[in-house]
C-alpha cells in the first residue's frame, strides 16, 4: 500500500518547519463565480488563460491542460472527483486512488524533473516541494501548481476551486466542494449529543505522534464537539500541531475515544491494549478504540467527508454503549 | 615495590571509592528524580508510597489510583530502568571500544552496528510494515553488520586494527546507502524511522527491559573480566604481545561482547548517540586513566546520565516529548567541554 501525504506531515514534524504560506486562493476572470458558487454559463475551455494562486505563488496557465502530472495523492483525488481524471497522464506512486488513477513510478517525495518531463506535460501538480524542483519545471516552461497540505478545511475547497479553475472544471469543483460540505455538515448532524468534555486521542504513528486542534484533522473532530488531548502539548505551535506525547501523559488523561491514523501500519485496537499501562484506559475497555482509513485520514482530498462520517459513527457507537 | 608507588596506589584507591560512592549516589539520584517527575504529575509523596508498597512484606496504602498506579509501574518505572540500563550498556561498551582500539574517538557504533541495526529497523518499518519485528530486525542487522566487518577486516589486514576500523567506515557506509534507498521508496515510512534513529524511549515497557536484561549481563560480565587486559593492550599491539597477551583474541571477544550488548540496547531504544563517548572521556578525565575503574564507573555514570537525559526529554516540553539522541548531545556536548577545560586547563 502506498501512502503518501502521511509523510507530508511526517515532514513538516520531523523539519519542525512551518505549513507554507497563506491559503491559496482563486483568481479568476469572474470573481463572482466563486464566491457564489453559482453555476458557470462559460463554455468550458473560453475562458483560458486563467491564473491559479498556489503556494508557489500565481500560475497561468495558457491552454485547457491535456497532460497533466500530480504528484500528489490528494490532488490526485481531487482531479479525478471533479471530472479532470480523463486530462491526467501520470500520477505518482503513492496516489493510489481513485482505481483508474494511472500510477507509475513518479516519486512526489524525491521527483526527478527528466522523469516528469517524458510524460510531456502541459500542468504538473505536487503536494511537496523538496526544493528547487518547482523552479526546474519551471525552466522547463512548465506550469507547477504547489498545494502544500491542509491547515484547514477551508485549504480543501479552495485547492479543489484552483484544480477546478486550472483544469477547466470550474462547475464540477464548485459542485464537489458542495457535496463535501454537505456531507460533512449531514455526518456532524447525524451524530448523536455527546457529553461535554469527551475528548479523544489522535494517534498518527506508535510514537505516539499527534495532531491538535489546530490542523486539519483537529478541525474536523472539533466540528463534532469532541476536546482534543493533545492540545497543551503544542499550545505556541512549534511543533506544527503535530507534537510527540509522553506515554504516561496519554493514560492519566484518559481520553473517551482513540482514533488510529496509522491502522494501516501494524496498529489496532488489540495492539493498543497490549501496550504497557494501556489497558486501564477507559476507551479500551469500553471498546471505544477505533481504526481510521490511513489513507483518508492522511488526504485532505474530497474523501475527507469519509473520515468525518467515521467519527460520527465512532460517537454513535460510543453513546449507545454508555 | 618502593615506597612512593605503595603510597601512590593507596592514594588512587581513596579516590577510586569516592568515584564509585559518587557514581552510585547519581544512580539513586537520577532513579529517585525519574521515578517521580513526568508528564502525568503524579503525587511526589504518593510515587514515594507506593513504590514502598511495591516491597515485599510492606502493605502501605499509597493513595494512588489505578491508573495512576498503572502509570507509575508500567510507564515510568520501566522507562527509567531501560534508559538506565541502556545507558549503562553503551558507556561500558564504548569504554571497552575505546580501550581495545586504543583510540579516542571509538565509540560503540564503531563497527557498524549503528548502520546496521539502522538498516534493520527500516527493512522492518519500511518493507515488512510490521513494528512488532523492529527490535529483533534491529538486533540482527547491528550483529551482521560487525560480523562483516570482522570477515572483511581479518580478509584484507589479519588482525590489524586499523584495517578493522576501515572496514567498519566501509560497511556502515553501504548498510546506510541501502538504508537510504529503502526509505525513499518507502518515504511514508520516514518519520518512524527517523524517530527511532534520534533514540525514543517513549515506548518503553518492562518487555524491552526483559529482552535488554540477558545481553546487558553477559555483555557486560564479559567486558568487566576484560578490563586489566585493556589496559595491558593500552600498551600496543606488539608489546602486549610480547606480555603473552593474544591480542587478537582479546580484541575480539571484547568487540563481540560490546557490539551483543549494544546490539541488544539500540533494538529496544533506538541510536542513542554520544553517552557511549563521552561518558568513558569524563570518567577518565576525573577519575584515571585505568580501565580498572574506568570500565565500571562508566557504568554507573552511563546509567544516571542517560536517566537524567531521558528526565529531560520528557519535561522539558512536557507533555510533549523531546527526542532523547538530541538531548543527550545537547546537554552532553557542552558538559564534556567544560570538562575537558577544567581538567587540561591550568597545567
Amino acid at each position: 500500500m502506498k501512502r503518501s501525504t502521511r509523510l507530508l506531515v511526517g515532514l513538516m514534524v520531523v523539519a519542525a518547519c512551518g505549513t507554507g504560506g497563506g491559503s491559496p486562493t482563486t483568481v479568476t476572470e469572474d470573481p463572482a463565480a466563486t464566491t457564489t458558487r453559482a453555476p458557470s454559463t462559460t463554455a468550458v475551455g473560453e475562458t483560458f488563460p486563467v491564473t491559479v494562486e498556489g503556494d508557489n505563488g500565481p500560475v497561468t496557465i495558457e491552454a485547457m491542460p491535456e497532460a497533466i502530472v500530480s504528484l500528489s495523492s490528494t490532488a490526485t483525488e481531487m482531479l479525478f472527483a471533479i471530472g479532470a481524471g480523463p486530462q491526467v497522464v501520470a500520477v505518482d506512486d503513492q496516489s493510489n486512488h481513485p482505481e483508474q488513477a494511472p500510477v507509475t513510478d513518479l516519486s512526489g517525495f524525491t521527483p526527478n524533473v527528466e522523469a516528469i518531463l517524458s510524460y510531456e506535460p502541459d500542468l504538473v501538480v505536487v503536494g511537496f516541494e523538496p526544493g528547487g524542483f518547482v523552479e526546474a519545471l519551471a525552466a522547463a516552461d512548465i506550469p507547477v501548481i504547489f498545494y502544500d497540505a491542509a491547515t484547514a478545511l477551508d485549504d480543501t475547497y479552495d485547492q479543489i476551486e484552483g484544480l477546478g479553475v486550472a483544469t477547466g472544471h470550474l462547475e464540477e469543483a464548485i459542485a464537489v466542494n458542495e457535496t463535501v460540505q454537505s456531507g460533512i455538515e449531514a455526518a456532524v448532524a447525524d451524530a448523536p449529543d455527546i457529553p461535554e468534555g469527551t475528548d479523544y486521542y489522535h494517534e498518527v504513528d506508535n510514537t505516539y505522534f499527534t495532531a491538535t486542534s489546530t490542523t486539519f484533522i483537529g478541525q474536523i473532530y472539533s466540528m463534532f464537539g469532541l476536546e482534543n488531548i493533545a492540545d497543551p502539548a503544542d499550545e505556541d505551535g512549534s511543533s506544527s500541531g503535530y507534537p510527540q506525547l509522553s506515554s504516561e501523559y496519554i493514560v492519566a488523561a484518559d481520553p473517551d475515544l482513540i482514533f488510529l491514523a496509522n491502522s494501516f501500519y501494524g496498529e489496532s485496537p488489540e495492539t493498543v491494549a497490549q501496550r504497557p499501562g494501556w489497558d486501564v484506559l477507559t476507551a479500551v475497555r469500553e471498546g471505544n478504540v477505533v481504526g481510521l482509513n490511513s489513507d483518508i485520514v492522511s488526504r485532505w482530498g474530497p474523501r475527507v467527508v469519509e473520515f468525518a462520517e467515521s467519527i460520527s459513527d465512532a460517537l454513535a457507537s460510543h453513546v449507545s454503549q454508555s | 615495590m618502593t615506597e612512593g608507588s605503595t603510597r601512590t596506589e593507596a592514594r588512587t584507591t581513596r579516590l577510586g571509592w569516592a568515584a564509585f560512592a559518587a557514581g552510585i549516589v547519581s544512580v539513586v539520584v537520577a532513579a529517585a528524580v525519574g521515578a517521580t517527575v513526568g508528564a502525568a504529575g503524579l503525587d511526589v509523596s504518593g510515587v514515594a508510597r507506593a513504590m514502598v508498597d511495591a516491597l515485599p512484606g510492606v502493605t502501605l496504602d499509597a493513595g494512588l489510583s489505578e491508573v495512576e498506579t498503572s502509570i507509575l509501574f508500567e510507564i515510568r518505572l520501566p522507562r527509567v530502568v531501560l534508559g538506565a540500563m541502556v545507558g549503562a550498556v553503551l558507556a561500558v561498551a564504548g569504554a571497552s571500544y575505546q580501550g581495545v582500539f586504543r583510540n579516542a574517538l571509538a565509540d560503540p557504533y564503531l563497527l557498524g552496528v549503528a548502520a546496521g541495526a539502522g538498516l534493520g529497523a527500516t527493512i522492518a518499518l519500511a518493507v515488512a510494515e510490521s513494528p512488532a519485528l523492529l527490535a529483533p530486525f534491529a538486533f540482527v542487522g547491528g550483529m551482521a553488520a560487525v560480523g562483516i566487518t570482522y570477515a572483511l577486516g581479518r580478509s584484507v589486514g589479519g588482525r590489524s586494527a586499523t584495517s578493522l576500523i576501515l572496514a567498519g567506515v566501509a560497511v556502515a557506509a553501504f548498510a546506510t546507502a541501502i538504508q537510504a534507498y529503502l526509505l525513499q521508496r518507502e518515504s511514508d515510512t520516514l518519520r518512524e524511522v527517523y524517530v527511532w534513529i534520534l533514540g525514543r524511549l517513549v515506548t518503553a515497557g518492562w518487555r524491552e527491559v526483559w529482552q535488554l536484561l540477558p545481553y546487558a549481563l553477559i555483555a557486560t560480565a564479559v567486558m568487566f573480566g576484560s578490563r586489566r587486559l585493556l589496559d595491558v593492550l593500552s600498551i600496543g599491539d606488539d608489546e602486549a604481545g610480547a606480555l603473552g597477551v593474544d591480542v587478537g583474541r582479546v580484541r575480539a571477544v571484547v568487540v563481540i561482547a560490546a557490539t551483543l550488548a549494544t546490539a541488544a540496547a539500540v533494538s529496544v531504544s533506538g541510536l542513542i548517540g554520544f553517552v557511549g563517548i563521552i561518558v568513558p572521556h569524563t570518567v577518565r578525565l576525573l577519575f584515571g586513566w585505568s580501565y580498572r575503574s574506568i570500565v565500571p564507573l562508566s557504568m554507573l555514570f552511563g546509567a544516571a546520565f542517560l536517566m537524567m537525559a531521558d528526565v529531560a526529554a520528557r519535561t522539558l516540553v512536557s507533555p510533549a516529548e523531546l527526542p532523547i539522541g538530541v538531548v543527550t548531545a545537547f546537554f552532553g556536548a557542552p558538559f564534556f567541554l567544560l570538562v575537558l577545560r577544567t581538567m587540561r586547563g591550568p597545567t
